[in-house]
């Protein structure tokens, strides 16, 4: 990579890695290490909320039942998003690895990986990497099994106890938390569900020590992160890169000279304008992201950005709670009466109360989080919304 | 003792038992918090979002009914920030709603129209979307009518159909804008495994579903000169018809109901309580024949456990649930259609009037009840037996129409004949009534002594218990029945189609060794009935059935076979119990349904 800013690193994809020595020496330290180790090291779940790993597979460690399950979590279904894809065509025995060493800590006896429903291509190869796997942990003497269970092709299925739903064979819908997966996830059972990035990392940091992954990217974001970098960019792609750069720096190195926006975390993200590239962070400082970077040039015009998301959040929605069933289905309708001009466009305020409504009543992350791009997109481009 | 959890809602300290929602926390300090999908029978959704509270240190706004309470917490229920949030919620409900309430069957008992009417939301604040939706009616059925456009998706009605009753006959159906509740295949309810039962009607906040009502028919029929119009009464509209007409639940309105109907034009008003003696005494001896077949005559295909069958949305539960345990319920109509059967016949041979002109109205607790009435087996009389079922709701809808004052009215007593009951009869309408009334009958029968228990009351099979096992045995037989000499007579009552599944279950598995099963199918009995007034809940149930246990204490005649008009009928007409005659009038045979 020829930038000054960003530092492309090699962490998760480096073949050159004994998965069995590994797994072997984490197996033979005890419990509280492992969870130190990953506490120290900073990292944060990579699906976008960012929360810290190691205290899900403490707090899961810590129930009383014998039954606990970890799920790795392969509904990669933001939009912009393709990097858990890349990440299990290329290296899933570390995705496994981390699973391996998560159901160790938490007492897990079985794992899930919930996939994709439009990832079906890559079964066949996970399951013979499973056997692999398998094969790995009967000489390692360990007593842990993974299955693979396919999506359905729902968004919502990537929330995660509406995955657990789904996995259960009920419809995809979010549960109301309190409880949290750590004490009732899969099957009613305490359940660590992390990303497939997350437990990538999570092998990694115990290949190289905590260290290593802490010195990388700022105090709120520690590490790297693999981005899936889409839209008008001469270099699109899955790059691995230190968190804590500023948009500015990332357009740099991708855009195309004429970048107006940059979408972080895809559509239930946040939209940056020009104007604020250099003053936002990409990161849990800033604006955080599951890794989906979309660049648009002066040729978009974000209003159609904006109605291609709310579609998506309209259709994707599951339906069950009236502020993400019927406020995306306003929200579009909203924009395009402004837009028609049937409606005044201070009917644009009316829409961004509704959003924020949302925003803090919504059952899950789906709903609350479609005030991100409505927000960030109707307040920096208000003009293009409007006429 | 559960652990005790300190909280603060809205200034005001409260300690409630670990496990309470923030809803209930605040209700015990006298705070309302509005709520539309949250329903005291069922599982807890937190779906609809209109309970939301702010809460000191949450970033988002918790739904009360789904949030446990937590040490420390801080609660604020009447904000800036919360009635914002509630009245844009209510206000996108209203958008996806046809709100034409005018001319809503559910105008002025809906849920909805009272939460805007208690925000005072005026002007609609987004667009209305009903336009950009393809909402259907289901009118096919002849007891429950769906309608999307009135559905705000709270999903009561699934849950109620799932929980209660076991038959997820509704479900939801797509997501995001086209999210629905639907049948399977989006068949139309009439063709699905839909019971009929109308606990979702029950439940539903709306009017999505509503029962299918026959009030003008009943009325075209009153004011036509040429027709005579019989009315009967099931046993538990009498507890439950004031709660809709102003009165609290549990009040007997008996003498007002028959003065009203007699007010509103009815020819003659009857009682079901008549056929409900009538079918003691037809379901008392089948159950002594069949125990007769299987202890003397070793016969190996009689049936036994025998099942009741009065509750017609358990009789289409087993038809698709069970078909093969069809040959396991008894042959007897229930009482409504054994009333119809001997209207159009007995009474009218009694009366001199033609059946052609009869038109036999029913008063039930039930909307399945109506889909009964159009079972091609109920025409037994060589007519419709009975041609109009109206629920509880409906009858007050009328008296309302016809602009009395319920409440005032004088009691007047039924007419005669098939107007005269006893206890046993009236007991039909609570869960375990049946049971109970044929046991008084056939103990009785068989020995020539009352049932051994305190005056008559047979309390083992009384009470809200989802399932409840009794034992009596039979001592001292007169010598007809000596073969039952010692029996102990094992019975089981469950109300509710879910609990209903677990005697079945336990039936097919060789776990539930009863001779007899008293099934109803909504919970409580016919009082907890898809027919009777909306709200229900465990409480208003428990108070109508204690009514119904007052009524039939504070009855003269406490046993059908001692119910003279049952003395008289059997006399003149049927001659005996399970005779030709009743055979051909008032017993039935069952068709098998598909489970899907």
């Amino acid at each position: 990579m020829s930038s000054n800013f960003l530092r492309r690193v090699d962490l998760i994809f480096d073949k050159d890695c004994d998965f069995k020595q590994v797994l072997q020496s984490a197996y033979k330290r005890n419990n509280d290490e492992i969870i130190n180790e990953l506490l120290e090291s900073g990292l944060k779940g990579r699906g976008g909320a960012g929360f810290p790993t190691a205290l899900k597979w403490k707090f899961t460690s810590e129930q009383p039942e014998s039954e606990k399950y970890v799920v790795c979590n392969a509904d990669e279904g933001e939009p912009g998003t393709f990097k858990d894809r890349e990440i299990l065509f290329q290296v899933p025995l570390k995705v496994f690895g981390g699973m391996a060493i998560c159901a160790k800590v938490i007492g897990a006896k079985e794992g899930f990986l919930y996939l994709r429903g439009e990832y079906r291509f890559l079964l066949n190869e996970l399951q013979r990497q499973l056997d692999i796997f398998h094969a790995i942990l009967d000489d390692l003497k360990i007593a842990f099994r993974v299955k693979v269970v396919m999506g359905s092709g729902a968004y919502i299925c990537g929330e995660e106890s509406a995955l657990f739903e789904s996995m259960e064979g009920d419809r995809g819908e979010p549960r109301n938390k309190p409880p949290y997966p750590t004490v009732s996830g899969f099957r009613k059972k305490p359940t660590v569900i992390n990303n497939v990035e997350t437990l990538v990392y999570a092998f990694m940091i115990f290949r190289y020590g905590a260290h290593k992954f802490k010195e990388l990217g700022t105090a709120d974001s520690r590490g790297s992160k693999v981005f899936s970098i889409s839209g008008d960019t001469p270099k699109p792609g899955i790059y691995e890169l230190e968190l804590g750069m500023t948009v500015d720096q990332f357009v740099q190195e991708f855009g195309d000279g004429d970048t107006k926006a940059v979408q972080v975390g895809g559509a239930s993200g946040f939209c940056v304008p020009r104007k604020k590239f250099k003053d936002t962070i990409i990161g849990f400082e800033g604006v955080p992201t599951g890794g989906s970077m979309m660049l648009f040039n002066s040729s978009r015009s974000m209003y159609n950005v904006l109605h291609n998301y709310l579609e998506f959040f309209e259709e994707e929605s599951c339906g069950q709670c009236t502020p993400c069933r019927v406020g995306c289905q306003q929200l579009k309708l909203g924009i395009e009466a402004v837009k028609r001009g049937d409606k005044h466009a201070n009917y644009l305020d009316q829409l961004q109360k509704l959003a924020q409504t949302m925003k803090i009543t919504a059952k899950c992350g789906l709903g609350q989080s479609v005030a991100n791009s409505f927000f960030s997109i109707v307040e920096n481009f208000k003009e293009e919304m409007i006429y | 003792m559960a652990k005790q959890i300190n909280l603060i809602i809205d200034g005001m300290p409260v300690t409630v038992d670990e496990g309470t929602t923030i809803l209930q926390a605040a209700k015990k300090l006298n705070i309302h918090i509005p709520t539309l999908c949250y329903h005291d029978d069922l599982c807890v959704a937190g779906n609809c979002r209109v309970c939301v509270v702010e809460m000191k240190g949450s970033r988002t706004l918790p739904a009360s009914c789904a949030t446990p309470v937590a040490e420390g917490m801080e609660i604020y229920t009447n904000t800036i920030k919360v009635r914002t949030a509630r009245k844009h919620i209510i206000d996108l409900l209203l958008s996806e709603h046809n709100a034409r309430c005018t001319t809503c069957y559910k105008n002025g008992n809906c849920e909805l129209q009272d939460l805007a009417s208690e925000y005072k939301i005026s002007e609609p604040m987004f667009i209305d979307l009903v336009p950009y939706k393809n909402y259907q009616v289901d009118a096919f059925s002849p007891s429950i009518i769906k309608d999307d456009s009135k559905c705000i998706r709270c999903q009561r009605c699934v849950r109620t159909c799932e929980e209660l009753q076991h038959v997820s006959a509704l479900g939801v159906a797509y997501k995001g804008d086209k999210m629905k509740i639907s049948t399977f295949f989006e068949n139309p309810m009439f063709e699905v495994v839909c019971t009929n039962c109308g606990q979702c009607v029950n439940r539903c906040p709306t009017g999505a579903l509503i029962e299918r009502n026959y009030v003008d028919e009943v009325w075209q029929a009153i004011f036509d000169p040429e027709k005579h119009v019989v009315v009967q009464t099931a046993p538990a509209v009498r507890v439950a018809l004031g709660e809709d007409l102003g009165l609290q639940p549990g009040e007997i309105v008996t003498g007002k109901m028959v003065t009203v109907l007699k007010r509103l034009g009815f020819d003659s008003v009857l009682d079901t309580d008549f056929a409900a003696d009538l079918t003691i005494m037809e379901e008392g001896f089948e159950l002594l024949g069949r125990l007769k077949k299987a202890l003397v005559d070793n016969d190996p295909n009689v049936k036994l456990p025998i099942a009741t069958s009065c509750s017609p949305a358990w009789i289409k539960f087993i038809e698709h649930t069970y078909p093969e345990y069809l040959d396991n319920l008894s042959t007897c109509k229930s009482p409504q259609q054994m009333f119809g059967a001997l209207a159009k016949t007995y009474y009218a041979q009694k009366r001199k009037l033609d059946p052609a002109k009869i038109v036999s109205v029913s008063i039930m607790p039930c909307t399945a009840k109506k889909f009964e009435a159009d079972r091609p087996e109920m025409r037994s009389s060589g007519f419709k037996d009975v041609d109009y079922v109206l629920t509880t709701r409906e009858l007050a809808v009328m008296i309302k129409q016809a602009g009395i004052d319920f409440g005032s009215l004088p009691e007047s007593h039924y007419d005669s004949i098939m107007g005269v009951s006893s206890g046993a009869g009236v007991i039909f309408g609570a869960t375990g009534g049946v049971m109970e009334a044929a046991l008084r009958t056939a103990y009785e029968v068989v020995t020539g002594r009352e049932v051994p228990f305190n005056g008559l009351n047979i309390t083992p099979v009384r009470g809200m218990e989802g399932v409840r096992e009794a034992a009596i045995k039979i001592e001292g037989t007169k010598p007809e029945w000596s073969f039952l000499e010692g029996v102990e007579l094992k019975t089981v009552v469950a109300h509710g189609l879910t609990n209903a599944k677990k005697v079945m279950d336990a039936v097919r598995d060789g776990k539930g060794k009863w001779h007899f099963i008293e099934i109803m199918a909504c919970p409580g009995g016919c009082i907890g009935g898809g027919g009777q007034p909306i709200p229900t809940n465990e409480e208003i149930r428990r108070k109508r059935a204690e009514a119904i246990y007052r009524e039939d204490a504070g009855m003269p005649i406490r046993k059908s076979h001692e119910n003279p008009e049952i003395i008289a009928v059997y006399k003149e007409f049927l001659h005996e119990p399970n005779s030709h005659k009743s055979h051909e009038l008032l017993h039935t045979h069952y068709k098998a349904r598909q489970r899907y």
